[in-house]
């Protein structure tokens, strides 16, 4: 068994690490405060990283992406998860579900995300179906060799920056033995397609300045050479390109607990009450011990995950156990750390606050953990037919 | 043209360096060690002269224990051609890395040399200006600009009071300092071709060069606290103290 980096993924992190303390957490500041990331500072961020060549660095390399296997892409991730969301997203790893494009769509969508020139987010969420995904109501119907799109989908992260959006439609129902299932297709969709508005979303607690948004489709005609892949695979295409999303989750959970953590260690050394440091107090040293088995557990889980699919072995509960038990020990670390600062780390002058802010939502988006939860006990139940 | 780059593994600059309980040195166990930020310029120079077509190959060297090859990656991913790694666990001091230098110097014939003026760790700023003296080579230390100029190297230092332009003949040996240029991150594409590129393995023996060191260290402590600062009321208060305590005016 393998633990150590290669010298590879070692330079991978550092580069990397060395990127968002340079280059990331100086403007953190001015996104909470304005809200948004100013585009010059976007706009600088992206061509440096696209000089670096990391740009799409998640995309296989048959595609002219970095060509990352998932655990150098997980230590990536865990890097970049130190740094605020809205501004670590510059960073660029368009959806690998463009992997998916054919014919036309290559050079329309799928190379113009690798090479920063056009920016892409993810459709699913609707307000009446969240972790019911497959409940959803936007639909679509066939006319002629066009499809008309009526429906709203919300939540729906970086849309305000994209050129096109991946849309997943119900078209249809299919019965099946287990009842009627609806048909779910995968459409990649213009920005400027006429009946199709981007509006903003809600104002969020958590991650400010990575917005989300509300997709409107009112009698919206898209092509059927819009599709990706093909009529009612939509979700196959997602299970084989965006199985690692959820992993990705679980990394940003580990690299921010860690950036987190640290400030804690050294608080705790420095902050002295009672004529010493607290950190000697055994309610503070104790604290500090489970959150770091807890860090390196949750790290451990994740990097493991990786390590499977990179060996092409079935992960799907490894990963489920990895976001569950990485975003829950974020929530843990980040509410410990904010208790160890006491009142200052409520104070919007420390980062703390904000972190203890954005941990929330990494329980909820890209699957809950109750359904990280039935993903694992129902691989565990399944075989024995229960 | 060749240009050799040496270049040295030391504590990240971004880590606060603390002095080991017994005193007799800085702790590095599980500390972050980096590429000395002064190599990181010579390097990124070097690579600029050769993207410039003056140069043409850029040789990265390290001499150290078995992690200097780390950093002589680093170097590789940034954009040199080729490393060279002297084997070495003895505390190496600034005259014995430049007799090893000399040496590597006398096998690769290499036009220019470029070291950072000084690492962060010793802060010697010493073993640039050694080497050009046991190769008589011309020298340019503290350099914030540099241009070639037909066999001549037009070059600015930083010198006290302001900035020096001269020329300097080549074969030349010059030390960076910060403002020379912005080294590049390392690129993905060449991360992943450092690995192919080759890194040699020689050791102070096969040069011929004896290091043992010199100067021995008796004893390494923290530097004193510094006092509080006052907050005075006026400009006569300061003046005041600046007469009457300080006595500095």
């Amino acid at each position: 068994m393998e633990f150590g980096l290669t010298q590879e993924q070692q330079m991978v992190v550092d580069t990397v690490r060395d990127f968002v303390e340079k280059e990331l957490y100086p403007h953190e500041a001015i996104v909470e405060s304005k809200g948004h990331v100013p585009p010059e500072i976007t706009r600088d961020i992206r061509q440096k990283v696209l000089d670096m060549g990391f740009y799409a660095a998640n995309i296989p390399e048959e595609f002219g992406g970095g060509g990352l296997d998932h655990v150098t892409m997980t230590l990536l991730e865990r890097e970049l998860g130190r740094a605020s969301q809205a501004l670590s997203v510059i960073f660029g790893r368009p959806s690998n579900i463009l992997c998916g494009c054919k014919g036309e769509q290559v050079e329309k969508y799928l190379k113009p995300a690798i090479r920063g020139e056009k920016i892409d987010c993810i459709a699913l969420t609707e307000p009446d179906a969240g972790s019911d995904v497959r409940s959803m109501k936007a639909s679509a119907i066939k006319d002629g060799d066009d499809w008309i799109i009526n429906g709203t989908k919300h939540f729906i992260t970086h849309a305000d920056e994209a050129d096109f959006a991946i849309v997943f439609i119900a078209t249809g129902e299919e019965q099946t033995p287990r009842g009627p299932k609806k048909r779910i297709t995968c459409f990649l969709i213009d920005r400027d397609t006429a009946g199709f508005e981007i509006r903003d979303g809600y104002q969020c607690v958590s991650h400010r300045g990575y917005n989300n948004s509300i997709l409107n489709f009112d009698n919206c005609r898209v092509s059927s050479a819009q599709i990706l892949g093909e009529e009612g695979t939509g979700f196959d295409e997602a299970n084989t390109w965006l199985g690692a999303t959820r992993l990705t989750v679980a990394a940003l959970a580990v690299g921010r607990a860690q950036r987190c953590f640290d400030m804690a260690v050294e608080w705790a050394a420095e902050r002295k009450q009672f004529g010493q440091a607290i950190g000697k107090f055994q309610g503070v040293s104790f604290k500090l011990a489970d959150m770091a088995t807890e860090i390196q557990a949750a790290e451990y889980l994740t990097l493991g995950a990786a390590w499977k699919l990179d060996q092409g072995l079935p992960a799907d509960q490894d990963i489920a156990m990895a976001k569950l038990y990485a975003t829950e020990m974020l929530g843990r670390v980040t509410d410990e750390t904010l208790q160890i600062f006491g009142g200052m780390g409520l104070m919007t002058e420390l980062p703390i606050e904000r972190f203890w802010r954005d941990a929330r939502v990494e329980r909820i988006w890209d699957g809950t953990s109750e359904i990280q939860r039935h993903i694992i006990s129902r691989g565990l139940l399944r075989p024995l037919g229960a | 043209m060749k240009v050799l780059v040496p270049i040295k593994r030391v504590i990240d600059a971004n880590v606060q360096v603390r002095v080991k309980s017994d005193q007799t040195g800085v702790e590095l166990t599980n500390v972050k060690m980096a590429m000395n930020p002064f190599c990181e310029i010579a390097v990124e120079q070097a690579v600029r002269l050769k993207e410039a077509g003056i140069a043409s190959e850029v040789i990265v060297v390290s001499a150290g224990p078995a992690q200097a090859q780390e950093t002589l990656r680093t170097g590789l991913a940034m954009g040199a051609d080729r490393g060279i790694h002297i084997q070495s666990d003895e505390d190496l001091q600034p005259l014995a890395i430049a007799k090893l230098l000399k040496a590597v110097v006398a096998n690769e014939d290499p036009g220019l040399v470029i070291l950072g003026k000084q690492a962060i760790d010793g802060d010697n700023n010493q073993t640039g200006q050694m080497l050009s003296a046991l190769l008589g080579w011309s020298q340019g230390a503290f350099i914030s600009a540099m241009e070639k100029d037909g066999d001549l190297l037009k070059i600015t230092r930083e010198v006290d009071g302001g900035l020096q332009k001269v020329s300097v003949k080549l074969p030349s040996v010059l030390t960076v300092d910060l403002r020379l240029n912005e080294p590049r991150y390392a690129s993905l594409p060449n991360i992943m071709k450092a690995k192919k590129k080759p890194i040699d393995a020689t050791s102070p023996a096969d040069l011929g060069v004896e290091v043992a060191p010199r100067v021995k260290t008796l004893k390494v402590t923290e530097p004193p606290a510094r006092a509080a600062g006052v907050i005075v009321g006026s400009v006569a208060e300061l003046v005041d103290k600046l007469k009457n305590e300080a006595k500095v005016i």
